[in-house]
């Protein structure tokens, strides 16, 4: 393990992330992990890391950060306008550093979302099987907290590329989102309202982070005869909540358990979707039965095979 | 108990909920316990972990290698097996809270919209003794039965965006303790100055899903007494 990088400066909301920290959801500890997973595992792989080595997920602006040693770098996700040593560079393609490189990372312009990956992974230890940050937690990542200026991370073991990755393609992170979503599990409450949600297009407010994507746009009522509160069950990322107040709240990976009613389901393969999706940008929701889902969910895994034994 | 048939519901399409009830009843919750326990003693290639609650279990599966029926069919077979399974003991657990004033700011209105006083409040709520019925929303965050139905209050219809570590409150028929600070919809009516959850502890929770809480009420100063001393 040796001294990679040293952060200069590290944009709003920079963490430490692998694919997740699954098994521990009994002890309240939620799955946490990349929000776009679909843009870190191609950044990994592009260094020719597996899929679940750390990397930094960098949200709105990204950061500056100095190389402390050789190795090849990979940046995708939100198009920050990456430079190095000042002069432009290529996201979604292995970049070989030298010690002394600078990378500077500006604002998103599309998406917000912006994943670093580097040879062998960034290295920090294992907390209950993962080396995501749980921000809400405190633990996990960086001593469970964002990256800050003077921070210096280790690179785990991994050989240099013999020749370097390139992605002929790239995802689009428009601004007006479209996600698939199942009903349920609580859409018995609202069978009156249910085609209103979907036929419905919401904000996002600024409201948005790890734990959760608020939304703003028309009132959803439910059933006159569905109760108050539910007794809180086991959440999963996608779940959209229907608070009394009528306004969604599409959650992420920063939770386990809630007690508003949930209204649909964002299937998993769009999960990354909302990864990208940041202040302003509009959503709407596109009911599907589990049967498509589980069909979109064997060709996403398709694709993405087929992409990883492309790099 | 009445025998309920057991629902299954999509979670999204990688994880199913299984409804074993509807309301807050130590024998449902047992059997949610006893099927987390089979679970873990059967483990099944497509099945990759499973969450209890009150009378739910949410089970996440591998869609590549397990379909909705063929889960819900399994679950339904491994509950014809209940009875069986290896429980832990349990144990009872005393957490001090130091009640009202600025840590319970919503004592008020839970007192003033179940026709009571802040000191009746205090009173029925700490005089219970709570099964730990479900562990989630933050770590360490336990969710207790037996709430005295006259302290029974509904959730904030919009969720607090923060609410303090240690902070212990009301919604709906639940009650339960934030051990760290996190977002929240419940009514709070006092704090622990304990640490509930440290990962780097031999035992990172003080309690688990089958114990009993039983909260005991302190003064602000012998509230940082113990906020101290755990602290150091």
């Amino acid at each position: 393990m040796k001294n990679a990088f040293r952060i200069l400066s590290p944009g709003p909301c920079t963490t430490v992330q692998d694919l997740g920290r699954f098994g521990a959801y009994h002890m309240g500890v939620p799955v946490s992990g990349v929000l776009d997973d679909y843009a870190g595992r191609i950044a990994n792989w592009l260094v020719g890391n597996s899929s679940n080595c750390a990397l930094l997920e960098m949200t709105m602006i990204g950061a500056e950060i100095e190389f402390l040693t050789e190795v090849d770098i990979a940046i995708t996700g939100a198009a920050m306008n990456p430079q190095i040593n000042g002069q432009p560079c290529r996201q979604w393609t292995s970049i070989r550093l030298q010690s002394g490189d600078v990378l500077h990372l500006g604002a998103a312009e599309n998406g917000c979302r912006t994943y670093l990956a580097i040879t062998g992974g960034v290295e920090v230890p294992v907390v209950l099987g993962s080396r995501s940050t749980y921000l809400g937690g405190l633990l996990g990542g960086l001593d469970g907290r964002v990256v800050v200026a003077g921070d210096i991370l280790k690179r785990g073991a991994g050989p240099l590329l013999r020749t370097p990755k390139s992605l002929p393609w790239y995802p689009l992170y428009p601004e007006n989102i479209c996600l698939r979503a199942i009903a349920g599990p609580h859409n018995g409450y609202f069978r009156d309202h249910l085609q209103h949600f979907f036929k419905a297009t919401f904000e996002v407010t600024a409201d948005c982070n790890r734990m959760g994507v608020r939304l703003a746009g028309p009132t959803i009522d439910r059933d006159t005869t569905a109760p108050e509160s539910i007794l809180s069950e086991p959440i999963v990322p996608g779940n959209v909540q229907m608070p009394a107040s009528g306004q969604p709240i599409v959650l992420m990976k920063e939770q386990t358990i809630g007690g508003y009613t949930n209204i649909a389901t964002v299937i998993s393969s769009d999960i990354w979707r909302l990864g990208q999706a940041k202040p302003d940008d509009t959503i709407r929701f596109v009911q599907i039965s589990l049967e498509e889902a589980h069909l979109l969910y064997r060709e996403w895994a398709g694709f993405l095979d087929a992409a990883k034994s492309f790099l | 108990m009445a025998e309920r048939k057991t629902e299954f519901r999509p979670s999204g399409d990688r994880s199913i909920l299984a409804t074993y009830g509807i309301e807050v009843d130590p024998e449902i919750n047992e059997k949610v316990r006893q099927m987390t326990a089979l679970l873990a003693d059967h483990p099944h290639p497509g099945i990759l972990a499973a969450v209890g609650s009150y009378c739910t279990l949410l089970v996440h599966y591998d869609p590549q290698q397990m379909g909705f029926a063929e889960l819900t069919g399994l679950l339904l077979n491994l509950e014809q097996t209940l009875g069986q399974a290896a429980v832990p003991e349990a144990r009872t657990v005393d957490i001090p809270v130091c009640y009202g004033g600025g840590f319970g700011p919503d004592i008020g209105f839970v007192a003033e919209r179940n026709s009571m006083s802040t000191e009746e409040v205090i009173s029925r709520h700490s005089s219970a003794d709570y099964r730990i019925y479900a562990i989630g929303f933050a770590p360490g965050f336990c969710y207790l039965g037996g709430l005295d139905p006259r302290l029974h209050t509904p959730r904030l219809a919009t969720p607090r965006r923060k609410v303090v570590a240690g902070s212990v409150g009301i919604a709906g028929s639940q009650t339960g303790v934030y051990p760290l600070a996190s977002p929240g919809g419940w009514q709070l009516i006092g704090r622990t100055p304990l640490c509930l959850f440290a990962p780097g502890r031999q035992q990172p929770l003080l309690y688990g899903p089958g114990d009993t809480i039983h909260f005991r009420p302190i003064t602000i100063e012998e509230f940082q007494h113990l906020h101290a001393l755990d602290n150091q």
